[in-house]
């Protein structure tokens, strides 16, 4: 254990998960990405940085084994392991939960990089929970990244407020932006009743990382307080691929509007991984 | 059949709507601006040709260019009553 955390890491990788508008799954999103890498044998480190509204330790069933937090850790109330909450069913999987009863304040940008910095050290990927709207939640989120996933739904308001933090993203330097589509439904897609994937993408013009379909999985996923990330459900296994494409793997595209070929195809690359 | 192939299915309405909204967002010119700026545009051509301010219509557009970045041009369309009807030299 001791081993492991001073062990020095070069190449690990700051991925901030937002959107701008609430709802979307962002933390959903980042829980199944944290857990995927963790399960291909990362060690990954979840930062809930939504302050005053956590989540993520809901999401990933960490609630009950918060001692310290994010603004303990800035304040210096504790030292950052002792923040760090350990997921007992997937090694290297580790969660920094956020501060229920303080507000996005009590964090600066400035404080965020360095405990980022520090987090560096001793994991591959830190993956960020962001906050939303484009306040001081989502510029500390933000802060230490260089690496963004967007989530979006295929609707209007979901899609303008992913638009609008493109082009903050953009402002702030950030170079490598990617696009995960979130509760799709392919039968509204099919009847012209919903933007496809492809349309999202036209309209966005940033790079796609993944098409997750509308799957009450999710919920139930939730409820239980475990990711369903590389589950045989539709949006475990889209979860999946994007893990995959997080580490740089050519996962093949699928055609998103074709509802029967697309499982079909899901499947199929699953059973030649 | 009824209806069906004529009526714009809803995505399409939803792309349609997108298009518009985040030209103005991308550009961050608010629709009281577009205003200020139809009415002035209004009042020049006015000096120099009659015009039909009521249906002239403004749209900052990006047509025929695809993906972020791309420039955007503020098309104008007003409808000309009468050219010669303004003593310009005046």
């Amino acid at each position: 254990m001791e081993n492991q955390f001073s062990q020095e890491r070069k190449n690990s990788e700051v991925i901030v998960v937002t959107s701008g508008k609430g709802g979307v799954g962002k933390t959903t999103t980042t829980a199944n990405v944290g857990t995927g890498l963790a399960k291909l044998g990362k060690k990954v480190c979840l930062i809930d940085t939504d302050i005053g509204l956590r989540n993520l330790d809901v999401v990933m069933g960490l609630e009950n084994r918060i001692v310290y937090n994010l603004v303990d850790v800035v304040e210096g109330n504790c030292r950052v392991k002792q923040a760090l909450i350990r997921d007992k069913r997937h090694p290297g999987l580790y969660l920094m939960p956020s501060a229920q009863t303080r507000d996005k304040s009590a964090v600066s940008p400035g404080q965020m990089v360095k405990v980022i910095e520090h987090l560096k050290e001793q994991f591959d990927y830190i993956v960020l929970d962001c906050p939303a709207g484009i306040e001081q939640g989502f510029q500390n989120a933000i802060a230490g990244a260089d690496r963004a996933l967007v989530v979006t739904t295929p609707e209007v308001s979901a899609i303008r407020d992913a638009d609008r933090i493109i082009g903050l993203l953009e402002a702030n330097g950030f170079k490598q932006m990617e696009l995960i589509i979130n509760r799709l439904r392919m039968d509204m897609v099919r009847r012209g009743d919903m933007m496809s994937a492809q349309d999202v993408v036209d309209i966005l013009a940033i790079p796609l990382i993944g098409v997750i379909p509308d799957d009450e999985n999710v919920v139930v996923a939730t409820n239980q307080g475990e990711p369903l990330v590389g589950s045989s459900s539709p949006a475990g296994q889209a979860y999946a691929n994007v893990v995959l494409r997080v580490q740089g793997k050519e996962v093949p595209y699928l055609n998103f509007d074709r509802g029967i070929s697309f499982w079909t195809r899901v499947t199929g690359i699953f059973h030649k991984a | 059949m009824r209806h069906f192939f004529r009526r714009k299915s809803s995505c399409q309405i939803a792309k349609d709507r997108l298009k518009i909204l985040l030209i103005s967002d991308r550009v961050n010119c608010s629709p009281e601006m577009m205003e200020l700026i139809k009415t002035d545009i209004a009042k020049v051509i006015s000096k120099y040709m009659k015009i039909d301010s009521d249906n002239m219509e403004i749209q900052i557009n990006t047509k025929g260019s695809k993906g972020r970045g791309k420039m955007p041009s503020l098309y104008a369309s007003i409808p000309i009553v009468d050219v010669s009807a303004q003593d310009v030299a005046k």
